[in-house]
């Protein structure tokens, strides 16, 4: 749920980075961190476990500047992948405007990748949410591991596990590397916008 | 969601004349997805309100979802005590929550006293 201050022109939307559990959510939002400094204002807030895993979320605000007149501030976030907190997870979606799936290329990682899509797909309906209706932009992460060896899914495939269906914007993408790690992020703050603004439109005009 | 000049006015006045005038340092008036949606301090505080918000909003659906599992539909009093800085989250609707920044000048029993009617306040603006 947007949220929209008349007032002193302010538009702020909610991006939640969703997918398996070591799919590279946490690196996606330090990539963006640390490479759009002048975007950001706050530092990263992050509440993971000892071992790096995110146990609550990452979060930051994201200073689009003015769109049509309004400060736009995106509130990106990430939610634990790990099976095991779902309920965490259903707390982050809370709210949300539009979501980065982040699929893991490794073949291995082949099964978590569509149990985790399902998992998105239950908890966006217990906000009444479907996951056909609400902007999406899927990303097939670590292209890199090809090049150090490790079996990695090709993107047909991962299309057709996932994407088939959805038929969502999607990019291949290392966020280690950084590859296509900025443009997935302006695809689904364009997406976003996108559907708020039709969503005004409708509105105003009942 | 979307608030014009006439409401956001309205929940400024009432939350400082209620509270920054009653001495907290800082308040955010939030929603449970974690936007800002007001936030008022007293002249010499400067927060990260964003970080604070989502926090917030996070925070309070955790104790949410353990107050269910203990069989509760929710715990009352959020309160989190330091040694100078205390921190007092109020429910205010189903979507709406108001974060309280306090030094211990001021005692909690006293904010709660005024909280009663700056919900009442807010809920007439927020809730139609
Ligand atoms: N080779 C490679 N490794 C990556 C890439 N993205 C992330 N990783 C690594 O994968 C591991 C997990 O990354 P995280 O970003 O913590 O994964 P996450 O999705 O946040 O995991 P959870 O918080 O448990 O859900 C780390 O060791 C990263 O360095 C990538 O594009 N390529
Ligand atoms: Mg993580």
């Amino acid at each position: 749920m947007a949220f929209i201050n008349l007032k002193d022109k302010i538009l702020q939307a909610k991006i939640v980075y969703y997918g398996p559990g070591r799919c590279g959510k946490t690196t996606n939002l330090e990539y963006i961190y640390n490479k759009c400094r002048l975007q950001v204002h706050s530092e990263m807030v992050t509440v993971k476990t000892q071992g790096d895993r995110t146990l609550f979320f990452d979060f930051f605000p994201f200073d689009m500047g003015k769109i049509n007149g309004y400060e736009v501030k995106i509130q990106l976030y990430t939610v634990p992948g790990q099976v095991k907190y779902n309920s965490t997870r259903r707390l982050v979606l809370k709210g949300v405007d539009g979501v980065v799936f982040v699929a893991d290329s490794a073949a291995e990682r082949r099964d978590k990748n569509v149990i985790s899509l399902r998992n998105l797909e239950e908890n966006l309906a217990l906000y009444n949410k479907n996951i056909y209706e609400i902007p999406l932009v899927i990303q097939y992460n670590k292209r890199d591991l090809a090049k150090q060896g490790v079996e990695v899914l090709d993107v047909e495939t991962m299309e057709k596990d996932i994407n088939s269906r959805l038929k969502a914007p999607s990019f291949e993408a290392s966020a280690v590397e950084g590859g296509n790690v900025v443009l997935t992020l302006k695809k689904i703050i364009y997406e976003t916008m996108a559907s708020l603004e039709k969503e005004l439109k409708q509105e105003q005009a009942k | 969601m979307m608030l014009g000049k006439e409401q956001l006015e309205k929940i400024h006045n009432t939350l400082t004349e209620n509270l920054i005038g009653s001495g907290v340092k800082s308040v955010i008036l939030i929603d449970t997805a974690g936007n800002v949606i007001a936030s008022i301090d007293n002249a010499n505080t400067a927060l990260d309100i964003y970080s604070l918000a989502a926090l917030a909003a996070a925070n309070f659906g955790a104790m949410s979802c353990m107050a269910k599992i203990v069989g509760e539909d929710e715990f009352s009093l959020l309160f989190h005590k330091g040694e100078k800085e205390n921190i007092y989250f109020s429910k205010v609707s189903e979507d709406f929550l108001l974060v309280n920044i306090f030094d211990n000048q001021i005692s909690l029993g006293f904010l709660r006293l005024k909280m009663s009617k700056v919900i009442e306040e807010l809920v007439a603006v927020l809730v139609k």
